[in-house]
């Protein structure tokens, strides 16, 4: 079965965030990037415990720069066996980069895409749908649990407060949740072998964005903590009811 | 030209979200002149549907085909962006439920058009919006570009506001197309408290609780406040809690009114997926506990003794209301 993961980049979780040009482009400067989680943990994961338990081929695919390439690289050291980055430049809106995933994914001929359920950094669980409906495949989003029996896999996928089971025939389109897999620590034959697996870049459709991020706000600093005595709570009860209108 | 707003329907009923949807769709269309109209998809009473005029739908129109049942984002979007060119709707607007996240993305990839996701509030003049990004620690202003806009809306974001028309409600005979997915099962939590991502009301709780043991004052906490339950990650991890409890970065995001943590150290993981809550209480015996920064209210102390106090005296202060 070929697999095929979509990997993106975001700024490691402690990073503080800021912005540069007039809070209009997000600040690199001493940004650690790292693999999203979702695509690390439970995207890539889950991919590489069905081909290591029924045979076949993991790829992964980043739309980005040749300063992703270092990154990717982890992922070839978690296992993956190639990785395909589209080499676009600039910034892309969500339907700009998934139609180049789609694009590279229709000539692959794989018989599952997967991704995380989202980016921390743009929040967006945009590229996951529109992959779907560009290459006309089914689409499972918020998948918690993956297993295939031959071409059909079975899927729990998180719905409001509780979950479906649900099945469907390969080829498809699923984006990963929490629980689908555990997340693994690249070994040093692994980091040793990423070092020779083919890196594969290839030119972008050059897809035109839809959308524009015009400019970036740091949320309002939060007024001080009011605190309260652990012997009054009765004084909790009362600003929550008369300041904070909460009860 | 209309706008066009999802109605979810969940056991026979319009989901919550589906009201704030109705309100943002019906104050937006008011200042371009544009009617509100819901698609539901799904089986509920007309009377029900109908509700939706309070919030300041015109019409509602009703796709009610069992084959819907069994949910797909494929069959959603096709049924979404056909009725989107019956209504010759300009602007697409789907609550972030899990259903939603979903089906979103889909419509705008089918249509080519530009979506908002994450909105947090109204479109101004020139179709800018604004989002959240970076996990609740910044915003984004978006500029969708396309004649057709897609927003998808955080969930108690907006809030739904009440007026006191009704909407027309229309039957469709709209069918799903062919579905490639067959449902099995669906497993929902009993009980009668909001799902997570749509809770007003959350208390949570962490490692400090010590053990699963220890939840049942959690518990009596949330129901004198008619709240959902909620906690860290490494509690679910270690099945102290069920997974689809566990909120943060790699959790469930969350916007409720009042979001009360008890014996969480307030890890920016932690932080990520709550920050954009309205209120803040923290519950913590350490005062240095990070989570004090970013509360409205603290109070140092021992869980254990604070927890039922409070329970407690919201009981008092509930009893005292009527
Ligand atoms: C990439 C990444 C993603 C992550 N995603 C998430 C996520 O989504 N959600 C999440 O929650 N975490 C996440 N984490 C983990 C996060 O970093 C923290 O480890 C976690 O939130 C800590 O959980 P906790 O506060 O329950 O436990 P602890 O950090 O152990 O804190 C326990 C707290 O309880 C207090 N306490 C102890 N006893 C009592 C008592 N008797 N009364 C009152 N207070 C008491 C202590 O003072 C302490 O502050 C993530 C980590 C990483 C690296
Ligand atoms: N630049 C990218 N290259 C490859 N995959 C990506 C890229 N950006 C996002 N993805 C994938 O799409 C998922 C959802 O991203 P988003 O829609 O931005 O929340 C991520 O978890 C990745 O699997």
């Amino acid at each position: 079965m070929k697999f095929l993961v979509c990997i993106s980049l975001v700024p490691d979780t402690t990073t503080k965030i800021s912005f540069v040009d007039n809070d209009t482009k997000f600040n690199n400067d001493k940004v650690q990037w790292i693999l999203n989680p979702y695509d690390e943990w439970y995207a890539l994961v889950r991919a590489l415990e069905l081909k290591e338990a029924n045979g076949g081929t993991v790829t992964v695919v980043n739309v980005g720069g040749a300063e992703n390439d270092q990154v990717i690289r982890k992922a070839l050291a978690i296992g993956a066996d190639d990785a395909i980055r589209i080499d676009a430049a600039g910034e892309l809106d969500s339907y700009a980069i998934a139609a180049e995933i789609a694009a590279v994914a229709k000539s692959g001929g794989y018989d599952m895409i997967l991704l995380g359920k989202e980016t921390i950094s743009y929040n967006g669980s945009n590229i996951g749908g529109m992959v779907a409906e560009l290459t006309d495949l089914p689409y499972v989003s918020y998948a918690s649990k993956l297993d295939m029996a031959g071409n059909t896999a079975t899927i729990e996928r998180e719905i409001e407060g509780g979950k479906e089971v649900l099945t469907v025939d390969t080829p498809f389109v699923i984006s990963a949740a929490k629980g689908m897999a555990e997340a693994r620590i690249p070994n040093m034959k692994g980091i040793m072998a990423a070092k020779t697996k083919p890196l594969q870049v290839v030119a972008p459709q050059g897809v035109a964005s839809l959308t524009s991020v015009v400019k970036y706000e740091l949320p309002p600093a939060k007024s001080a903590c009011k605190m309260i005595s652990p012997d009054n709570v009765e004084e909790l009860v009362q600003l929550l009811h008369n300041e904070a209108k909460m009860i | 030209m209309a706008i066009l707003f999802l109605v979810e329907i969940a056991g026979g009923k319009v989901k919550k979200a589906s009201f704030e949807v109705a309100s943002y769709a019906a104050q937006y269309g008011a200042s371009v002149g544009k009617e509100a109209v819901g698609l539901a998809i799904g089986s509920a009473s007309e009377a029900d549907l109908a509700q939706l005029g309070i919030y300041g739908a015109k019409k509602i129109i009703h796709a009610n085909n069992a084959g819907f049942d069994s949910f797909d984002a494929s069959a959603y979007a096709k049924a979404i962006a056909e009725v989107a060119g019956q209504v010759n709707a300009d602007t697409i607007v789907i609550s972030q439920t899990l259903t939603g996240k979903a089906v979103a993305p889909v419509v705008s990839a089918r249509l080519k058009a530009g979506i908002v996701s994450g909105a947090v509030g109204l479109p101004d003049a020139n179709f800018v919006v604004k989002k959240a990004a970076f996990s609740g620690k910044a915003f984004a202003y978006v500029k969708v570009e396309t004649p057709v806009k897609v927003v998808a809306l955080v969930p108690n974001s907006f809030g739904a506001s009440k007026g006191d028309g009704t909407a027309a409600v229309e039957a469709s005979a709209i069918a799903p197309a062919a579905s490639r997915i067959t449902v099995k099962e669906v497993v929902r939590q009993t009980g009668d408290v909001a799902p997570l991502p749509e809770a007003e009301l959350v208390v949570s709780a962490g490692r400090g609780m010590k053990g699963p043991e220890n939840w049942g004052i959690i518990e009596d906490l949330a129901n004198v406040l008619g709240a959902t339950t909620a906690c860290s990650r490494p509690v679910a991890d270690v099945h102290w809690r069920p997974h689809h409890e566990h909120v943060g970065q790699t959790g469930v995001a969350i916007r409720p009114n009042l979001y009360i943590a008890v014996g969480i150290s307030g890890a920016i993981q932690h932080l990520a997926g709550v920050n954009q809550s309205k209120c803040i209480v923290v519950i913590n015996k350490d005062p240095e506990a990070p989570f004090f920064k970013a509360a409205d209210y603290g109070i140092v102390g021992d869980a254990f003794e604070v927890v039922p106090k409070l329970t407690e005296a919201i009981k008092a202060f509930k009893a005292s209301q009527h």
